[in-house]
């Protein structure tokens, strides 16, 4: 079952160049995204399963393989979660949940 | 390298403005003595023009917004537009004394998750605040709003300015922080009023007491570190620039007109009648304190103080010359180093020159004109 990701409300964020500056509100702890982690943050919209989001959006813009493009995405959005500043669920995330 | 100095870095490179200050009204409840604001309504920005402003602020890539006064909260649409910021996912940090600040709006604070809260605060003592703020009860209500939004989760910053009127509160104040669970700064400089006036920045505290100030371990931490000698002057040194103000942040106030810092008023554009990164990009003002490095600065590129002295342009500035020195800043070097600055030394040596020519006048005074002895 793929999963489906959402971006906390908690944070701020700003693409700067090509990465993404995240900022979380619960502690003010700064991250910083490459450019794949960006386009998975800005495809991150609650509704699209995360395995789609690879294929369709990752694999379109980089030359990278699906299998390991989608190990990759997992880990990164496992590691954000775990920070909280990306809500993670096997279901679609209403609005109101991120 | 901190990934924020990282950030920074790139922005400057980019010419990406960061941070932006944004002032939404100049109407305030309280009249600090010391404040450098006239708070009269001129035609402040409508809502409407202020999302506007915010959306081509986001496109333009400002990552921290400081929505500030006046006094935030007597815009009745103030909510509006924190909502506006925070769904353009802006770092948000909101200026405002609190005493506005009840149950429903700690807790609205708190659900748009708002970076933090910094909070004026002259004394733990109500006879002191009120007296500064001239709004008597003031430190009571400041107080009622900075507990409800630390217990609503809201991290909250107490900001102290430290003038002659509340010189031996501060310990007093940064208890009164530690209790509440706030963060707590102090700023020992006294802006003069942005239409060039002067006359407040007496309010603030001596040359004296200021060295005592930056020898309380207790508000600088290492003395000996804070207090040290100059850095050697090197070209690295020479190269730097004098702070963000124009480079990766500015200011905008409530009419629109935008300046490289709320304390460098130099007018660079407006927003009313160009686009927010027209004016970023190609105002020849910001243009022109972007061409500024420390080599660049008259007086202040061969003082000693240069690597290490916190000169603001934008006092500089005021006081008639950007690349010029900020007597303030010059004062705080010697506060803290006991080695007076270059301007310091120049200046001595011209009042010392001017004894002279008086000593001379003196002498000669019963036998000059009426308009030669005004001239001397």
């Amino acid at each position: 079952m793929s999963a489906y990701i959402a971006r906390s409300s908690a944070v701020a964020a700003r693409k700067l160049g090509s990465d993404m500056i995240i900022m979380s509100a619960r502690d003010s702890s700064l991250f910083d995204l490459n450019d794949v982690g960006c386009v998975i943050w800005e495809a991150a919209d609650g509704v699209t399963p995360l395995d789609e989001i690879v294929r369709n959006v990752v694999c379109a813009e980089f030359d990278v393989a699906p299998e390991e493009a989608l190990q990759d995405a997992r880990e990164l959005v496992r590691e954000m979660a775990s920070f909280g500043i990306m809500v993670v669920s096997d279901q679609p995330i209403a609005p109101e949940a991120q | 390298m901190s990934l924020m100095r990282e950030m920074n870095n790139r922005a400057l490179q980019l010419g990406v403005p960061l941070s932006v200050q944004l002032d939404v009204t100049y109407r305030c409840n309280e009249r600090c003595v010391h404040c450098y604001l006239d708070h009269r309504d001129y035609g402040e920005m409508s809502t409407a023009e202020i999302k506007d402003l915010m959306r081509q602020m986001a496109e333009a890539g400002v990552f921290f917004l400081v929505l500030s006064g006046g006094e935030v909260f007597l815009r009745t649409d103030f909510f509006e537009l924190l909502e506006y910021a925070r769904a353009l996912s802006f770092c948000v940090k909101v200026k405002t004394n609190a005493f506005m600040v009840g149950e429903r709006e700690a807790a609205r604070l708190a659900r748009l998750h708002i970076d933090s809260v910094q909070v004026s605060v002259y004394s733990h003592r109500p006879e002191i605040h009120d007296a500064i703020t001239k709004l008597p009860g003031s430190l009571k209500r400041t107080l009622t709003g900075i507990r409800l939004l630390r217990s609503h989760g809201v991290k909250v910053i107490l900001a102290n300015v430290l003038m002659q009127q509340n010189l031996n509160d501060y310990a007093g104040v940064k208890a009164l922080a530690r209790e509440c669970g706030a963060e707590y700064t102090i700023d020992p400089t006294i802006t003069p009023m942005m239409d060039g006036d002067r006359g407040i920045v007496q309010l603030g505290i001596g040359a004296s007491d200021l060295e005592n100030v930056f020898r309380d371990p207790g508000l600088v931490g290492n003395v000996e570190e804070f207090c040290k000698p100059p850095v050697a002057v090197d070209d690295d040194v020479l190269d730097e620039l004098p702070c963000s103000a124009g480079h990766t942040a500015c200011y905008v106030s409530p009419y629109g007109d935008l300046y490289p810092c709320v304390q460098f008023p130099l007018p660079s554009g407006n927003v009313r009648k160009q686009t927010f990164l027209d004016i970023w990009r190609n105002s020849t003002q910001l243009q022109e304190v972007r061409s500024i490095h420390a080599r660049d600065l008259e007086g202040c590129s061969e003082c000693w103080h240069v690597g290490s002295c916190t000169r603001c342009p934008g006092l500089a500035y005021m006081e008639g010359n950007m690349r010029g020195p900020s007597s303030a800043d010059c004062e705080k070097s010697f506060a803290r180093t006991g080695i007076p600055s270059l301007n310091m030394r120049r200046k001595a040596a011209a009042r010392d020159s001017l004894v002279q020519i008086q000593g001379f006048a003196e002498v000669l005074g019963s036998q000059m004109s009426a308009p030669c002895r005004e001239a001397v």
